[in-house]
């Protein structure tokens, strides 16, 4: 992709700021048609209709919503400290936009094929505590900042599992490029890791129900690391008003819902890479069928976004089904529940890839 | 060298999501654990004893409404059969029959909020939605017959304001009917939920002692295992015709006393209300509803108290009358203001998000306790 | 360790549970109503804004009495020999010019106790709830059907009557004074 915008325009940077612009584009769908679902799907379960005034079935609702928040005054309090106050939400939105650098959106359309994909993913997202931390302690509010270090607790302590869950794929795999590891599960769903992998054998089939485990983990503490119900206590509504950003409004407050939905769907991605072959298609490429080549890239982005969008409903369904934890009940679901199972997940699965 | 620390202290209210309504709570913090919980109240004073020293009586039923909106009916039933004993009425059967159903439909109605509201401070906000949708049911089959959805001024000395309406009794089986699976339907979505029970089960445990000493009613009582229910320890209008049972807390997921069985309690007993529906809605005798209602209501002097078992606990009114037309002293012992004071002991040690819980499963309404 | 496993399970299954019931929910039809465009029957009870059958009124100024908010002003003027002001629908006969009948909405509670005692029923509820103002001014309805300069000529008309009457009573007690003087 690089390379051939690269080849293209001759000039490195304005190579480097039209590869980029593919996943703001992605971004900001994902926010704006996020948004809508969140209301939608919210709305649907709880019997109701949801949105339906602006436009075609509400569809313009989060658009309008986007316009108004741009028009808003940014009213700010007189204690705050403004230097880190308007900084925090730009770092947090930079911390999950980074991470689409390293995710392939299909075999071409990818920012860097980083041989290190999945590493960088881990380590850039973490960038995001940081700006929670400066919004919550630079609001000057006792609510945001009480939601700020929850935050931070939390995150830190959720990418735990996540790495270790991440490590085990990496045992199985052999590689640590996204790219490499979406590669390896081609052809077949049946293919995909979380059926134990592309090899026939015996392997294959004692692996399936710690896969299984390990895409149950993975997905839970992905889960509390982008700050969703049950684990929305650094945002809990009914304890903490708003969290960190009690305090913010227009759009400065839009950064930070533009970075959780952006979150979401980097995490629905790394999910789906690393268990449900990332683009690949589970049954085969129209493309391949009638001899079309270009086809198949906008078939994989296609099929990429698919399961990406299909967490992400998944992400909103146990929004709307479940009650939110405490933040004590958070850490021990981490450190007592979460980190040995993924450990004993690992050392099987290292065990069974040995054999 | 020691750092010096200090607590912090957090107004939680009076504009806070889940104070409900306008408490304001002042917590003194330290990091999350809370060290000391101060209500405020006052912000909703209405001086509603004062006010009613220079009504009529029947002009002060419709301020009894207000006195907990969320089950306005109790109030009246309780104001009512006071003054009715101030003056020695006897209502006519009918009457009795429909006030009965009437309080029972409105329990179910304000347990279906604070069950709602109970799990949407936690965080389930979908139940809280299925739980109104249900209630609307409730408030549509008493807006047909006394034409409010809210403030009903419906139980008056001596009768009601209207008979029932021709549907009611059919509206009120086929509500019956359907509220028993979405009774089930709520245990698996939020009882049962492992992550409700981990919030709820074990925290604000209320001790009998404690429950007992702090004058707690209702089901904060009940949820610390007390089979104390003034329907049958105290029987006022025709409740001791009716079988029904008294659930308490039996510590099924925890301790007894804590906040899962306080929530327990409701739900249960809007099963047991579903019951003395039932039993009462087919027996309904014909008659005059407003046959007793004295033409005019001057009470002989003397002081009355009379209490009821209103859905937040013991309701009760206490009246001097002096001989006129206008009650000469009113006092009302909310069961919300006197169950708020149990707060303070149950929230020490707990965290912020337990206060949020414990102050969700007691249950207050603010037009009650600052009246 | 029995009770870890077991926690780990109840978790799992729990919310597998909830996810059931909230899928089914998905495809349940909405419960809720698009208000402005659709709206309820209401009951034939309903309790909302007061009206007033001035045709029917008589001024007794019951309801006002029996109102617990004060939300109801009437005033009335005594109507004067040979005046006829017709009779209620109920055959009542009136006897009160109905000069002033305001209800305030703004302070009304709506419990109907002042629809019981009106002896022609003239005050009722009616169905219509949405009539809010942006002025608290405007939420002051008038019912008295007398513009104002008619009511300013029926005092008018009430207090000459009256002057008239006096004027009468005082010559009739003067005459008998006087006849009663000789006889003393």
């Amino acid at each position: 992709m690089y390379q051939y915008f690269y080849d293209l325009t001759g000039n490195t940077i304005i190579a480097t700021l039209i590869v980029a612009v593919f996943p703001l584009v992605n971004v900001l769908l994902v926010a704006l048609i996020g948004v809508y679902l969140e209301r939608k799907v919210s709305a649907w379960i709880q019997d109701r209709i949801g949105p339906n005034r602006t436009g075609p079935l509400g569809l313009f609702q989060t658009v309008a919503d986007f316009l108004k928040m741009l028009q808003k005054e940014d009213a700010t309090s007189t204690e705050i400290d403004s230097k880190l106050y308007n900084i925090a939400p730009v770092l947090v939105f930079t911390g999950s936009f980074a991470a689409y650098a390293a995710i392939p959106f299909s075999s071409k359309l990818i920012g860097s094929e980083a041989d290190v994909g999945i590493f960088y993913v881990l380590a850039i997202s973490s960038l995001v505590v940081g700006g929670i931390l400066m919004a919550g302690w630079a609001s000057n509010n006792k609510y945001s900042m009480l939601g700020a270090m929850r935050s931070a607790a939390q995150i830190i302590s959720y990418e735990i599992p996540t790495a270790i869950i991440v490590l085990s794929i990496v045992m199985f795999t052999g590689t640590l490029s996204l790219d490499k590891i979406s590669d390896m599960q081609t052809a077949s769903f049946w293919n995909w890791n979380i059926f134990g992998g592309a090899e026939l054998g015996l392997t294959k089939f004692l692996m399936i129900p710690f896969m299984f485990i390990g895409f149950l983990i993975i997905f839970i503490s992905t889960l509390a690391e982008v700050n969703r119900t049950p684990f929305d206590i650094p945002e809990a509504e009914s304890e903490l008003v708003a969290g960190y950003f009690t305090e913010y409004c227009g759009m400065k407050w839009a950064m930070f819902m533009l970075s959780e939905y952006g979150n979401m769907f980097a995490v629905s991605a790394i999910v789906s890479i690393l268990f449900f072959g990332g683009y690949h298609s589970p049954i085969g490429y129209l493309g391949n069928s009638i001899g079309v080549e270009w086809l198949i890239p906008f078939e994989q982005a296609f099929w990429f976004l698919a399961k990406g969008w299909f967490f992400i409903l998944v992400q909103m369904w146990l929004r709307w089904t479940l009650p939110r934890l405490r933040v004590d009940q958070l850490m021990s679901l981490c450190w007592k529940y979460l980190i040995p199972y993924a450990f004993v997940n690992l050392i099987i699965i290292g065990i069974i890839s040995l054999l | 060298m020691a750092l010096k620390t200090e607590h912090m202290v957090l107004n939680m209210g009076p504009q806070h999501p889940s104070t409900h309504g306008v408490l304001r709570l002042e917590l003194e913090i330290e990091g999350e654990l809370v060290n000391k919980v101060t209500p405020h109240l006052g912000y909703l004073h209405r001086c509603f004893e004062k006010h009613a020293e220079a009504m009529q009586y029947n002009q002060v039923v419709p301020y009894t409404d207000r006195l907990d909106y969320l089950a306005s009916i109790g109030n009246n039933f309780g104001y009512a059969l006071a003054v009715e004993k101030l003056m020695g009425i006897q209502v006519p059967e009918r009457v009795e029959y429909i006030r009965v159903i009437m309080a029972e439909l409105q329990r179910i109605a304000s347990h279906l909020v604070a069950i709602g509201s109970n799990g949407a401070d936690i965080g389930a906000l979908t139940p809280f939605l299925y739980l109104f949708r249900d209630r609307e049911h409730i408030l549509s089959i008493i807006e047909e017959t006394c034409g409010a959805r809210m403030l009903y001024n419906y139980i008056w000395i001596g009768g009601l304001s209207h008979d029932i309406h021709p549907d009611f009794v059919r509206k009120t089986k086929e509500f019956v009917n359907y509220f028993k699976p979405t009774i089930v339907e709520l245990d698996n979505l939020l009882s049962f939920n492992k992550i409700f029970i981990e919030r709820t089960a074990n925290i604000g445990i209320l001790p009998v002692d404690t429950a007992i000493n702090f004058g707690a009613s209702g089901p904060t009582l009940r949820g610390s295992g007390i089979k104390f229910d003034l329907r049958r320890d105290d029987p006022y209008s025709i409740y001791d015709r009716f079988d029904f049972e008294i659930p308490v807390g039996k510590g099924l997921m925890g301790t007894v006393g804590d906040c899962w069985d306080r929530y327990n309690v409701r739900i249960r007993e809007m099963e047991q209300s579903l019951r003395i529906i039932e039993q009462a809605v087919d027996n309904i005798p014909e008659g005059d509803v407003q046959s007793a209602i004295p033409k005019r209501i001057k009470p002989p002097k003397g002081t009355v108290y009379k209490r009821v078992e209103n859905p937040r606990g013991e309701l009760g009114y206490f009246i001097i009358s002096d001989g006129t037309v206008n009650p000469f002293r009113v006092k009302v012992r909310a069961p919300s203001f006197v169950n708020l004071e149990v707060l303070g002991e149950l929230c020490k040690g707990n965290l912020v998000a337990d206060i949020i819980a414990i102050l969700g499963s007691i249950d207050i309404v603010l037009g009650e306790v600052d009246r | 360790m029995n009770q870890y496993f077991k926690n780990t399970w109840l978790g799992i299954y729990t919310v597998l549970v909830g996810m059931k019931i909230t899928f089914k929910h998905l495809f349940t039809p909405a419960v809720t109503i698009q208000y402005p465009e659709v709206k309820l029957k209401l009951p034939e009870r309903e309790r909302n804004r007061l009206y007033v059958n001035m045709d029917d009124c008589i001024g007794c100024d019951q309801c006002s009495r029996a109102c617990p908010v004060n939300c109801i002003e009437i005033e009335t003027v005594k109507s004067i020999t040979g005046e006829d002001l017709g009779t209620t629908s109920n055959g009542k006969k009136k006897a009160l010019w109905v000069t002033k009948f305001n209800i305030d909405f703004a302070k009304c509670c709506y419990c109907q106790l002042c629809v019981f005692p009106c002896p022609t029923d003239c005050i009722y509820m009616t169905d219509v709830f949405e009539f809010s103002e942006y002025d608290r001014n405007n939420l002051v309805y008038k019912f008295a059907t007398l513009t104002e300069e008619e009511a300013s000529e029926k005092k008018l008309n009430f207090e000459k009557f009256t002057a008239e009457k006096e004027a009468q009573k005082a010559e009739a007690a003067a005459k008998q004074k006087d006849e009663q003087k000789p006889a003393s």
